[in-house]
């Protein structure tokens, strides 16, 4: 086990880090404003890559474009999902937000199916982006520069929304205390909606990436991703976006290391070791490393 | 005088069901019987969920988790000895020279996922609301990962397949019966009571002397242990059990059976169960003529969420009929 090869898994950490974070960012904001686990979540990811799919591969748009795409059709969807499911449950006790976000992901799920059959499809960037690159004994390709390069970019963008726009303080409001933001004036239909907006956006790039990075994409493909950025999302204390970002990457940099260090035997249990971790957060440590003090969760 | 009214209609209810099981295996064909068997498995796990997370109100998604500890703990034992020896070579000596009796096993599978309820519980049980709801997932995925790589016990992702085909009526009928039973006896009993009062207000029902913590684990380790037993009669039914059987989507519908006749209505569940498991059946004729597979799910989870808009509560509410109450509920 040389050098080399720890840096290689870290790299490789990270890279599955920044696909982490930019779904747990859409959890944790809508976690933040209407206390709702949307577990629909990650079906927008699966969106994502189908969309990529269609566009980069069908036809054959030119990749910028595409990603600009991508970015609308998520933001599209998360408004989509928020309108018909859980804009009528506005008010409704947790649990049945809850068990909503479960049906509507079954739902697109097996709409997926529907529409385009359950059999796995491949999955193929451009050439420029298949570039294998090296520095010192690290190697990846250029997709894998691209989606930390992007990643960052856009968290950068979302955290310079949340802090400096108008429409940014109206979110940080509305998660303060719904009420109170509604007698200040802010329109909370319209703050609500576009938290679903950004956050699907950022899923459905999430999606993309995916695709590039595993070559592979099928209508489930979502589901198990779209658990494990909530388990990073808990990880950093649900509700705060800089939290997300660093469970985000705590979780890549740790499941890939628990692969890639451990002996091979163990690797197959990498899902339960996700899901042992989060089971032990949200007892040991139920406010995440970031989050705020809530009394509602444990 | 009533009472003793009531307590005859049970019991003709159940002379009534006997009667029932031995005409339906006599007469009718093997694919209706396997629907029936099937709804009645449903039925024991919607009630028994019911338990769990309609009187007391723990939102957990791990019943499947309990249902494959159950299943794969009676078919392991149920297997042939003789088969054992080179279908699971690396079972433990002791566990490959015994073949059990189908009821003992099945209650040894009960009390199997009993046992992982109460393990699981007595940390998890901490977490309220949806917290909890994640943890039981998170519970789910884990059993589904360890059975996966278990493999000289549990054949891993093959499964165990060409168990003896023991569950008919007779096995699923009586405990059907047994689950609604018990189920009964806690709703309208104290033990009952101090579930639903847990799961209304739980500071004032500790301020009135309730065992939070107690509480909660007997309703999660209670609504195990039906899981486990229905978790073998559905092995021992399809006689065949793999690790992708007791998925997310099995733990929503049960979820959706319970929520759709109302939490914490026993005669809801009963309804639900049986009106899903049908229709899911109906469904599945049209997938394969149209080969688009998934309309059953897609209509279930529609179903949902119109029901959780118009109708929260559920059909029945958290009430039963009065024709079947106790008179002094």
């Amino acid at each position: 086990m040389t050098g080399g090869y720890i840096t290689q898994q870290i790299v490789n950490g990270l890279i599955l880090g920044s696909m982490y974070a930019l779904v747990a960012i859409g959890f944790t904001m809508i976690y933040g404003i209407i206390r709702l686990i949307n577990f629909a979540h990650g079906d927008v990811v699966m969106i994502g890559a189908f969309v990529t799919l269609g566009l980069l591969q069908i036809l054959g748009w030119p990749f910028w474009l595409v990603s600009l795409c991508v970015l609308a059709a998520g933001a599209f969807v998360g408004l989509c999902i928020e309108r018909t499911a859980f804009r009528p449950m506005r008010g409704a006790p947790q649990v049945t937000g809850f068990i909503t976000s479960l049906a509507v992901s079954i739902m697109i799920q097996n709409l997926g199916i529907v529409f385009v059959s359950a059999q796995p499809r491949n999955f193929t960037f451009p050439g420029f982006l298949q570039q294998l690159l090296r520095v010192g004994p690290v190697s990846f390709r250029a997709v894998d520069l691209v989606i930390m390069a992007t990643a960052l970019v856009l968290m950068a963008a979302l955290i310079l929304l949340v802090r400096k726009t108008r429409l940014g303080v109206g979110m940080r409001a509305t998660a303060e205390n719904l009420d109170v933001a509604r007698l200040m004036g802010i329109n909370i239909n319209r703050t609500i909606m576009a938290t679903f907006a950004v956050g699907g956006a950022l899923a459905a790039v999430a999606g993309l990436m995916w695709g590039g990075k595993f070559g592979q994409i099928d209508p489930l493909l979502g589901f198990v991703p779209g658990l494990k950025s909530f388990v990073a999302a808990v990880i950093g204390g649900v509700g705060s976006i800089p939290g997300a970002i660093c469970g985000g990457y705590i979780l890549g940099l740790a499941e890939v290391l628990f692969v890639g260090l451990l002996p091979p035997i163990y690797s197959a249990f990498r899902d339960a070791f996700v899901f042992g971790t989060l089971i032990l957060i949200l007892l040991v440590l139920p406010n995440g490393l970031l989050g705020k003090r809530m009394e509602d969760r444990a | 005088m009533r009472i003793q009214r009531k307590t005859l209609l049970v019991v003709v209810l159940i002379l009534a069901g006997l009667g029932g099981v031995a005409v339906a295996q006599r007469s009718l064909n093997d694919y209706v019987l396997s629907l029936v068997n099937f709804v009645g498995i449903y039925i024991i796990l919607a009630v028994s969920l019911n338990i769990t997370n309609g009187f007391t109100g723990l939102f957990s998604l791990g019943h499947p988790a309990f249902m494959a500890i159950g299943g794969y703990t009676t078919a392991i034992l149920t297997f042939p000895v003789q088969r054992k020896a080179y279908f699971l070579a690396g079972l433990p000596e002791w566990l490959a020279r015994t073949e059990v009796p189908f009821l003992p096993s099945l209650l040894v599978g009960g009390v199997m996922a009993s046992l992982a309820a109460l393990i699981v519980g007595v940390p998890v049980l901490r977490l309220r609301g949806h917290y909890l709801a994640v943890a039981t997932l998170g519970v789910l995925i884990i059993v589904q990962v360890l059975i996966t790589n278990l493999e000289s016990v549990t054949r891993g992702p093959l499964g165990l397949n060409g168990l003896p085909a023991l569950t008919d009526l007779w096995w699923v009928f009586p405990w059907v019966v047994v689950t609604l039973f018990v189920s009964w006896k806690i709703k309208f009993s104290s033990f009952g009571r101090t579930m639903l009062s847990v799961r209304e207000d739980d500071l004032a029902a500790e301020c009135c002397g309730v065992n939070l913590f107690r509480t909660r684990l007997a309703a999660l380790v209670i609504g195990a242990f039906f899981a486990g037993v229905a978790g073998g009669l559905w092995a021992h039914l399809v006689t065949a059990i793999t690790p992708k059987s007791f998925s997310l989507v099995l733990a929503f519908t049960i979820v959706v059976m319970v929520v759709v006749g109302g939490a914490g209505s026993i005669t809801g569940s009963v309804v639900a169960a049986v009106v899903f498991s049908v229709l899911t059946e109906f469904f599945r004729p049209m997938e394969e003529r149209l080969n688009i597979y998934g309309l059953g799910e897609i209509f279930m989870a529609l179903v949902m969420i119109f029901i959780l808009i118009y109708r929260p509560m559920g059909i029945f509410g958290p009430r039963e009929p009065r024709l079947l109450k106790p008179d002094d509920a």
